[in-house]
């Protein structure tokens, strides 16, 4: 008989939450009790949360590094921008220029995507992570070179506008729409192949994983999402400059990637928020040299999160005082391994296991039996 | 044709200065399995130990020498501080600490000499006729200078007792260990030998352009970067072609009008195309993966 599937709430939860979230400001906003700044804040945050989870794909569920995430973001940002300013004329500054400019943009960047996933089929590693970095910089280059009349060299280009009551809430309905798509990718049977090519590359192709397929999947989706942030930057922003695009920018996405958790999609969501938030709110209050003090905690904090996290020495420590632990203990319940809860295998539960252990040991008295005789004998 | 030599020149002593900061990168990987990503800031923060010191001692040779002890230190400090508790952890780890550690040191020389680059002359050095061609001093100054370090780090490495404990410990780290060996102290030498040739490199690198600013270990270090993959990274003469190849290309792509703005695009391109062919480099070996 087949049991109905049980919903997992856990599954859902920053679906929902992402969802009230917006609902809450879609009211406030349309209602006009959000001033400018606080409007672009939330800009900020969609983007900065497209694209960290779109990196953390790459980073945490592939396991190569890529240092040229902002420059698919470039290409994104530049193309749909372009696309925009040309067609306002025609359409208007209405949602169906933006879903084109969309579309356009993310389309180029995961063009681009697989363009530089070709390279990743043969490298991994640190030298796919200088791959990448270069292919930002190239990015970068072409654009800072271009002719004035079509991506105006180093000044940019200018793009449309659009009403900013709503644009935050399209930048969240697209966070939405990338959760939904890459979580699904995650939990399918696709997600458990790229997870598996992440721990081990040779034994994933044993199995008979496509590894030139997934990278090149992984590496695209991720590209089209950075593609998709770059255009709602360009409408955010009005302006489109490429220097902004540069190498610190990469690692800023890589910081927010870390700080969550590598491999956990909401860790990525809630540091991206965090990051974002206080890159604003420091903005104002730290000017002059004391800016700098922003980076310099970055810096501090990706080199003690990767040494806490992965130094061998500090493995006893870790598993002594994690966040599940933590938790447990301030519920006062002690930590019971029997009843911890693996939802990714469930081995240890099947129940054959103590079938097999009766069978085992009926043997054993069979044979006891058996030897008892020879025994008499000597 | 004189042009052509001249340029030809200008590559030889710019790839001089990119070979030595890429020794530093591939001597690091070859021995400690990692890219030390924050290489070429130790170029930076060696400038400005020799800013500082110029300015309290007024004596350049001496400073010169000051601030390539000190970089040399520096390296050690920060393998010892960051790199050695991820000792046999992933290597993705290592590489996000390395790119942290890079981030790190520019941002505090951000907010110690601010952002505005400094000038800085340590010589003002004529130019020399050679068979009828005008080359600057400086430039076979940097030739020589690379020549020498060159041969003498050659000779260290094949000869001496330590050298021979680096060969060793970049071929098997575990069986060098059975046999004595230090690891852990090999390590640090490597880091040691590195940051006081990215130093030597700064020195050079400043009578080419007299600017500094926090960033300024960047290009070189990237550039050095790239010159150590393309030799084939792990490679000490692989390093020292990838430099000068390197080196060459820059200041033939320059010489070009039309290509110029794209000289950082080409060679990046140039890395991408020789790595799809040999994804070792050019020098590199090939390792077999084993489960």
């Amino acid at each position: 008989m087949k049991t109905p599937k049980k919903i997992k709430w856990k599954h859902f939860i920053n679906y929902i939450v992402i969802g009230v979230f917006t609902l809450i400001f879609s009211l406030l906003s349309v209602t006009n009790s959000l001033d400018l700044l606080q409007k672009f804040l939330l800009e900020k945050i969609a983007i900065s949360i497209l694209l960290s989870v779109s990196l953390g794909l790459v980073v945490g569920f592939l396991g190569e590094l890529s240092l040229g995430h902002a420059g698919f973001m470039c290409i994104g940002a530049y193309l749909g921008g372009k696309a925009a300013s040309i067609l306002e004329p025609i359409l208007g500054s209405t949602l169906l220029t933006l879903t084109i400019s969309l579309v356009i943009g993310g389309v180029s960047a995961l063009i681009s995507g697989l363009i530089i996933g070709l390279p990743a089929l043969r490298l991994k590693g640190d030298y796919l992570a200088i791959v990448t970095l270069a292919f930002g910089e190239i990015v970068k280059t072409l654009f800072l070179n271009s002719s004035e009349d079509s991506f105006g060299g180093p000044t940019g280009i200018n793009t449309p506008r659009f009403d900013n009551k709503y644009l935050f809430i399209v930048g969240f309905v697209l966070v939405l729409f990338m959760l939904f798509v890459i979580q699904n990718l995650i939990r399918s049977k696709h997600g458990r192949a790229i997870t598996a090519i992440r721990d081990s590359e040779i034994a994933a192709r044993a199995t008979g994983i496509n590894v030139v397929k997934y990278k090149l999947l992984v590496f695209a989706l991720s590209a089209f999402f950075a593609g998709i942030a770059g255009v709602l930057y360009s409408y955010s922003n009005y302006t489109v400059q490429c220097t902004k695009f540069d190498y610190n920018y990469s690692i800023e996405i890589l910081v927010m990637v870390v700080l969550g958790g590598m491999g956990n999609i909401n860790g990525s969501i809630i540091s991206a928020l965090l990051i974002t938030f206080l890159q604003v709110e420091l903005a104002s209050i730290l000017t002059g040299n004391l800016a700098v003090l922003q980076n310099i905690l970055y810096a501090l904090v990706l080199i003690l999160i990767v040494i806490y996290n992965n130094a061998p020495s500090l493995k006893g420590f870790r598993d002594k005082y994690n966040f599940k632990n933590l938790i447990k203990r301030l519920r006062k319940q002690k930590f019971d391994p029997s009843k911890e809860i693996d939802d990714e295998a469930k081995w240890d539960r099947v129940p054959t296991k103590i079938e097999m252990n009766e069978v085992l040991s009926l043997d054993i008295k069979v044979e006891e039996s058996t030897l008892k005789p020879d025994k008499g004998d000597k | 044709m004189l042009d052509f030599i001249v340029t030809f020149i200008n590559g030889l002593s710019l790839g001089g200065i990119y070979a030595m900061i890429a020794l530093g990168y591939t001597m690091v990987y070859g021995i400690a399995k990692m890219l030390n990503f924050a290489h070429g800031d130790i170029i930076m923060v060696s400038g400005y130990i020799l800013i500082v010191f110029m300015g309290i001692t007024g004596n350049i040779p001496l400073s010169i020498l000051i601030s390539i002890f000190f970089a040399g230190m520096f390296g050690v400090l920060m393998e010892k501080s960051a790199y050695m508790p991820l000792r046999g952890a992933s290597p993705l780890a290592v590489l996000i600490t390395a790119i942290g550690v890079s981030y790190l040191l520019q941002s505090v020389a951000q907010m110690i000499f601010g952002s505005a680059p400094k000038y800085v002359v340590i010589a003002n050095l004529g130019s020399v006729n050679l068979f009828g061609l005008s080359i600057q001093l400086y430039k076979i100054i940097t030739l020589a200078v690379t020549i020498v370090i060159m041969v003498v780090l050659s000779l260290f490495i094949k000869f001496s007792k330590t050298g021979r404990a680096m060969i060793a410990v970049s071929e098997d780290r575990g069986a060098s260990g059975l046999m004595g060996i230090d690891s852990n102290k090999i390590i640090s030498i490597t880091f040691l030998i590195g940051a006081m040739l990215a130093s030597v490199a700064c020195t050079l690198y400043f009578l080419l352009t007299p600017n500094i600013n926090p960033t300024f270990g960047a290009k070189p270090g990237i550039k050095a970067f790239t010159a150590a993959v393309i030799g084939g990274i792990g490679s000490i003469p692989g390093a020292m072609i990838g430099g000068i190849f390197l080196g060459i290309i820059e200041c033939f792509s320059n010489s070009i009008p039309v290509l110029s703005p794209y000289t950082d695009a080409i060679e990046f391109l140039i890395l991408i195309i020789l790595l799809l062919v040999r994804p070792t480099g050019i020098l590199g070996k090939k390792r077999k993966e084993k489960v």
